[in-house]
């Protein structure tokens, strides 16, 4: 056991302050276990959103000594102890009360996505036939617990707020997964390009570093929805021949 | 009073886990309005927590499989106190309900030829659950989550109910608080579905989420509901023992569907030592055998690790009790062994297992590639709750519907791995299908202005008295440990009596807890007010747990050890009788129709 000390983001709205806070650690403990700690001891009106403890809902997103985390995946046993540990919202949100952020764009973002499509089933019963090999990058993507922690630390969203522009690493993680479903057939490239401003996205690959799933999200999603959006837009074959036939 | 905002539909979902975002979909599809509300973020409810698979009779994988085969598996395991007509629409849907998500966007691993994959798992004869890797609950509330939002459903995110509302007999609607700023909301509605899922948080060690609180099942009870087999909790056997702060987190039984077995210190198999006789001619005796049916060999019994988790749960219990267990309080659980069988084991546990090698390697520094994991049992599941319909899920009370773990029925004295996920797709699709029904042969409800500033100034009176009484948290605390040690997975009179005396200690300082700060987003008071809920469902698990002097399924009476025959026949009834009292009742259970009594016989 031993005492520690936290620096915690409290506030209402974007006005706010680190507040201190002092906590005894016990073997095995996580950040959240610290934060639930502090609330019986001392703050039981500290705003924190938290569903499963076990990394597999993504609700408690954070920023914990600066990084972007869940705060039940991280162990207090790998925090340097010799200063206070900085817990504070996620930056790129805003903000509702201490920890928590209002991410309902979000859920905005996603709905204009256009829904899966399946091809018409392949067997009589209405079911279809996929090989395991097929759908292995597609459950790559389906790992994603929508933590949001990749759309806070890309800095299209961070840095210049631009969420009405681009959709952000977990809505192209979305995409990619439907669009390369082995039943999809939709085409999601014109949305892509205007709708998600996939431009935006200039490869820094930090969306990939902060995720909790180890989803590869720039290079298995990103830059292969890049490509099919650059096949379909900027193709100069495609280009000179469809000049030539509308001639002819 | 404090102002609120009436909103109105004809169906509110109160619940948006698998069950209610499945109701909810199916409602819409009726063609009427429909509401849902989260008490988390959309997609966050415990279902995104489930591992192991969902279990349908798809015979992809053994085509000996059918719903007569899933029936016989899941009265059996329920110990014959199942709503039997709940199993047979339940047996009958379940492959339908699988298939239709995969139409909806849902990946499932696949067999070699092209199919959904189906896997091992306790008390379930044949290979039977559909699974994403050990993330099946993940795949299913993110395809429903991800399907609903494009038919037309409002919904309502981090939004809290209270209470129910009624008009006369009937259901009338809900009244809550929008978490955020804690304003108040009356959802005005024709029908009401209740799929708010289950209780694990009353418990120091579970499994459950945050939200499992079981609120779902207090609000119905108070609103006239009638509640069954409450004595009913599943400890799953293997929840993570160390460290500390983990405790009670999942570990899928899949780990033993994929060849896991349990082992003492002094490194025995200890399951082969206690095959119940209802099992005996499905169970093998043999190590090698056991390891023949784990690869597929359709001539092998299944080993005793795959016997009902109620059964596991105990062993487990007996051989920590008499010093055999592990470090850490629990036993061995070993799926690095199969190194010794497989070609490539490390890869091939990370591919099937793949989140619970992340979980230990994060959480307790452990290689499950290379160690035993150390395991014990967890509070994970209520078969109990609010009594349904089988065909409609309507509850006692007119208009208000139940589904998914808050309903009770279904698996009687245990629940089989795998059925909670098949069950909330096609009882919550019934749920949404009947209430849209009920709702569209229904005249609008009133609200009596009353009913609402009661609740009003019940809901808000936390403030009026602070924390000079100390903290909601430190109650919860306290509910939780005396429900751990008085009420756990093994029980006895003395222990149940003493447990109702902290009841009623605690009804009283519920009632003097209070909270500070202002509405917004405020921990304290939401936790001051859902002690209320939570306390309720603790007096009547421990109410029908005393009524109960036998030993079945999920209840295991230390002073009763065994089965007794008068209440293999009835289940335990608790409803509201006064404003601070609950009646609890036997009630003779149905009687079985004789076909599906036949398929029992015959299943052997």
């Amino acid at each position: 056991m031993s005492l520690v000390k936290f620096d915690i983001w409290r506030s209402n709205n974007s006005e706010g302050v680190f507040q201190q806070y002092e906590t005894d650690i016990t073997e095995g403990m996580v950040v959240l276990d610290a934060v639930h700690q502090i609330q019986e001891e001392s703050a039981p009106d500290l705003a924190v959103r938290w569903n499963c403890k076990a990394g597999k809902c993504g609700s408690c997103s954070a920023e914990i000594n600066g990084r972007p985390k869940l705060m039940c995946m991280t162990r207090m046993e790998d925090m340097p102890k010799h200063k206070p540990i900085s817990i504070q919202p996620m930056q790129a949100f805003p903000i509702i009360k201490d920890l928590v952020t209002d991410v309902s764009i979000n859920y905005q973002t996603k709905k204009r996505i256009k829904k899966f499509k399946p091809r018409k089933p392949d067997a009589a019963d209405g079911t279809w036939r996929m090989a395991q090999s097929d759908i292995d990058r597609v459950q790559e993507f389906r790992k994603c617990i929508e933590c949001f922690l990749c759309q806070d630390v890309c800095h299209v969203l961070r840095e210049h707020w631009l969420h009405e522009k681009f959709a952000g690493p977990r809505h192209m993680v979305y995409t990619a997964a439907l669009e390369m479903h082995p039943l999809d057939v939709e085409d999601r490239r014109e949305d892509l390009k205007h709708t998600a401003g996939i431009g935006y996205c200039n490869i820094t690959k930090c969306c990939t570093t902060v995720c909790p799933e180890g989803i590869t999200i720039t290079d298995n999603a990103i830059i292969p929805l890049k490509e099919r959006v650059a096949d379909k837009f900027y193709d100069p074959l495609k280009s000179l021949f469809k000049l030539f036939s509308k001639k002819s | 009073m404090a102002a609120y905002e009436t909103i109105q539909h004809d169906v509110l979902v109160i619940g948006s886990g698998g069950a209610g975002l499945r109701a909810a979909v199916e409602a819409s599809s009726k063609g009427v309005k429909v509401g849902m509300v989260c008490r988390s973020l959309l997609g966050k409810a415990h279902t995104v927590m489930a591992e192991g698979g969902v279990a349908a009779a798809l015979a992809n994988v053994d085509d000996r499989d059918n719903w007569k085969v899933h029936f016989a598996d899941t009265m059996r395991g329920g110990q014959y106190l199942n709503n039997w007509r709940m199993v047979e629409l339940f047996t009958k849907e379940a492959p339908d309900r699988v298939k239709e998500l995969e139409a909806w966007g849902a990946v499932f691993d696949r067999t070699s030829d092209g199919r959904i994959l189906q896997r091992n798992f306790g008390g379930h004869k044949y290979p039977r659950l559909a699974h994403v890797g050990d993330r099946t609950g993940l795949e299913m509330i993110r395809t429903l989550q991800d399907h609903g939002i494009h038919q037309g459903i409002d919904i309502y995110q981090e939004h809290t109910i209270v209470s129910l509302l009624k008009d006369g007999d009937r259901i009338a609607g809900a009244f809550g608080y929008d978490r955020a700023s804690g304003s108040f909301k009356v959802f005005k509605a024709k029908a009401v579905v209740i799929t708010t899922g289950g209780m694990g948080r009353i418990y120091k060690i579970s499994s459950n989420s945050w939200d499992c609180t079981g609120g779902g099942i207090s609000i119905a009870f108070h609103a006239g509901a009638e509640l069954i087999d409450m004595e009913f909790v599943q400890f799953h056997p293997t929840g993570m023992v160390w460290p500390p702060s983990v405790r009670g987190l999942l570990i899928t039984e899949g780990v033993r569907g994929e060849g896991g077995v349990l082992r003492n210190n002094t490194g025995k198999r200890f399951m082969f030592d206690d095959i119940p006789e209802n099992y005996r001619n499905q169970t093998s005796t043999d190590e090698e055998e056991g390891w023949r049916y784990i690869q597929g060999d359709k001539n092998a019994k299944r080993p005793p690790e795959l016997l009902t988790r109620d059964h596991v749960a105990r062993c487990i219990t007996r051989e920590i009790k008499a010093g055999r267990g592990s470090p850490h309080g629990g036993v061995f659980l070993d799926i690095a062994w199969i190194k010794a069988k497989v070609s490539n084991a490390p890869d091939h546990i990370k591919k099937k297992l793949p989140s619970m090698y992340h979980q230990f390697k994060e959480l307790a520094g452990v290689d499950i590639t290379k160690e035993p994991m150390e395991v014990g049992p967890t509070t994970h599941y209520m078969m109990g709750g609010i009594k349904v319909d089988a065909d409609s899920q309507m509850t006692t009370v007119p208009g208000l519907f139940a589904a998914g773990e808050c309903a009770a029925g279904l698996h009687g004295a245990n629940r089989l791995g795998g059925n909670s996920l098949s069950d909330l797709l096609v009882f919550g699709k019934r749920a949404g299908e009947f209430a849209a029904e009920y709702a569209k042969n229904n005249s609008e409800t009133n609200i009596s202005e009353n009913q609402i500033s009661e609740i009003v100034s019940w809901a808000l009176a936390p403030f009026e008295r602070g924390i000079k009484n100390g903290n909601a948290f430190q109650l919860q605390s306290q509910l939780q440990e005396f429900m751990q040690d008085l009420v756990g997975i093994t029980r006895i009179e003395s222990d149940l009596s003493k447990a109702i005396d902290k009841i009623a200690e605690m009804k009283v300082l519920i009632k003097n807890v209070g909270c500070d700060g202002n509405r917004n987003f405020n921990p304290g008071w939401h936790t001051a007010l859902e002690l209320n809920h939570m306390i309720t469902v603790a007096e009547a698990i421990t109410k029908a747990a005393r009524e109960r002097k036998e030993s079945r399924g999920g209840h295991f009476r230390e002073d009763f050890p065994e089965k007794s025959s008068e209440f293999g026949n009835v289940n335990i009834s608790i409803i509201k009788s006064g404003a601070e009292t609950i009646e609890v009742k036997q009630k003779a259970k149905l009687s079985i129709r004789p076909d599906l009594q036949q398929i029992i016989q015959e299943m052997g």
